[in-house]
């Protein structure tokens, strides 16, 4: 099988600025990947033109064997927010990307779905009445449902205190146990990466390439306390020049 | 892992403020009649008290007894119901247009730049100023007047609808392009149901408007009606007809407009504002 997910010498510019300067990533199946790096630095950007929503750029995005260039069935997005429609319940949300609404086989789909989020109990409530957490969760139920080969995430967990983010970052594992869908994550959260991550790619500040990309080892589940997951953490930190608090850097 | 598939209890659902909501909404609140009762009171009061004369204000019961008297003769059905149909059949017709062309002004740019300056201009025509102009053009029969109550219900119709259409959320409709989804698609599945709360406030102030042009339509060259009943009592003096076809007026206004808002309420459900937990 040709690799899921290949981008090729993305460049991307706003106006006069060089946002992308040539990305190379190829991502296998059923392979995490974070992608982390300093704030502007074209991170979701990039998720952006891998999910289709800009078409403006150089280079080539292929999934599976075939060139992409727009919105693709075989690619899923998560977006930072839940972007639930508000008007629809939470079944009909998670069905709305699939082909035959109506059908049985879209409803059991839908079921299974929402029982892999732990949502079962809430198919008929409406958006207004989920919370945050779970509002996220039902998005990514959507994302999932159509069995996407690609799914992208773009700062999915960000808005959610620590706790919750915790949790759903293992509802994300989970799921993907069940999919096994090849998996680009864009987080700030360098915790967030080396727990969920196979390989972490950081991105250099603008115009940014890629400047390096870390390997995480242990094998899941893997245990939060990990020390080598804390020691790729200040391998992080320390790519990211952000060893010492500003403050510190000040006096 | 900690709880990757926890189920989460229905506590954690945030359905108290609506249960909330339903339970008060059990026994009709006292509240909106205190202001009509006070009006009344200083109606009445302020006649006995003698600051006005009861020519100038007749005391509600004088009014009460003129619309009995019109009643009895059969005119006041006559009046409500002539009234009625003008205000439902222009409505239909002003609502259901501004319906069609809002949908299309709204999804396409070169139609509204087609459309809006004229509509625009069209807007600012005072409502007198129609009268003259649909008497010459339509007769002396129902079609100016129902043609007026159609003007003044398809503007607010229009607006509205265009504003709603043009202020979804961008990042809802980015959702329906991950999914491959084109033009028509979009529009009625995303689109058209998030623009419903602006065609909603339009549909409810469009039927105001067409209360108020009603009105005005009846001041020309109309045989029965209740904006006709005014300017005839007004000829006649008859102050107590005149207030009799004012409050039936705000009576049957009232009611349509309790109509539309119970059907907002049940189309909107959905929707997350102040107005479902306003304490």
């Amino acid at each position: 099988m040709s690799t899921p997910l290949r981008l090729a010498g993305i460049r991307k510019r706003y106006d006069d600025t060089v946002v992308l300067a040539g990305i190379d990533l190829e991502v296998a199946a059923s392979e995490i990947v974070a992608i982390v790096g300093p704030s502007g630095c074209g991170k979701s950007t990039l998720l952006r033109l891998a999910a289709g929503l800009d078409t403006d750029y150089d280079g080539h995005i292929s999934v599976g064997d075939r060139e992409v260039r727009g919105p693709d069935r075989a690619v899923g997005v998560v977006f930072q927010e839940p972007r639930l429609f508000p008007w629809l319940s939470l079944a009909d949300n998670v069905a709305f990307g699939l082909g035959d609404r109506q059908s049985p086989r879209a409803s059991d789909l839908v079921r299974e779905t929402l029982a892999v989020v732990g949502l079962s109990d809430f198919a008929g409530a409406l958006p207004k009445q989920l919370s945050g957490g779970m509002a996220q969760r039902a998005a990514l139920a959507r994302a999932l449902v159509t069995e996407p080969q690609v799914l992208l995430l773009d700062e999915p967990f960000s808005a959610l205190d620590a706790f919750t983010r915790m949790r759903l970052q293992d509802h994300l594992l989970t799921a993907w146990a069940r999919y096994r869908p090849t998996l680009l994550l864009v987080t700030h959260d360098l915790d967030e990466a080396v727990y969920l991550a196979d390989r972490v790619v950081l991105l250099c500040d603008r115009p940014s390439r890629v400047q390096d990309i870390l390997r995480v080892a242990p094998a899941r589940p893997r245990d939060r306390r990990d020390p080598s997951l804390l020691g790729l953490r200040v391998a992080l930190l320390e790519a990211l020049h952000l060893e010492r608090s500003m403050v510190d850097a000040s006096v | 892992m900690i709880g990757a598939s926890r189920p989460v209890t229905a506590g954690e659902l945030a359905l108290p403020r609506a249960t909330a909501v339903r339970a008060r909404r059990r026994w009709p609140s006292p509240l909106p009649w205190i202001l009509p009762t006070v009006i009344l009171a200083l109606w009445q009061g302020s006649v006995t008290l003698g600051i006005f004369q009861a020519y100038q204000l007749p005391p509600p019961l004088y009014v009460l007894d003129a619309a009995a008297g019109l009643w009895r003769r059969g005119l006041l059905q006559q009046d409500v119901i002539a009234t009625v149909v003008r205000v439902f059949t222009g409505y239909a017709i002003g609502a259901s247009l501004a319906v069609a062309l809002g949908t299309i002004t709204g999804l396409s740019r070169r139609v509204d730049e087609a459309v809006e300056p004229t509509l625009q201009a069209l807007r600012t025509v005072p409502t007198l100023a129609w009268g003259p102009l649909l008497l010459l053009w339509l007769g002396i029969d129902e079609p100016p007047k129902v043609t007026l109550v159609a003007i003044g219900a398809f503007f607010p119709v229009y607006v509205n609808l265009v504003a709603g259409i043009t202020n979804v959320d961008r990042k809802l409709v980015e959702v329906a392009r991950v999914y491959d989804l084109h033009g028509a698609e979009i529009a009625r599945r995303v689109i058209l149901p998030a623009s419903l709360p602006g065609l909603l406030t339009g549909l409810r102030l469009g039927l105001s408007q067409a209360w108020l042009f009603v009105v005005v339509a009846e001041l020309f060259g109309a045989s029965r009606g209740l904006g006709f009943r005014l300017t005839d009592s007004q000829n006649l003096s008859r102050v107590d007809l005149m207030l009799a076809a004012l409050v039936i007026l705000a009576i049957l206004g009232k009611i349509s407009d309790t109509v539309v808002r119970a059907i907002e309420g049940r189309v909107l459900r959905w929707r997350d504002t102040f107005e479902a937990a306003r304490p």
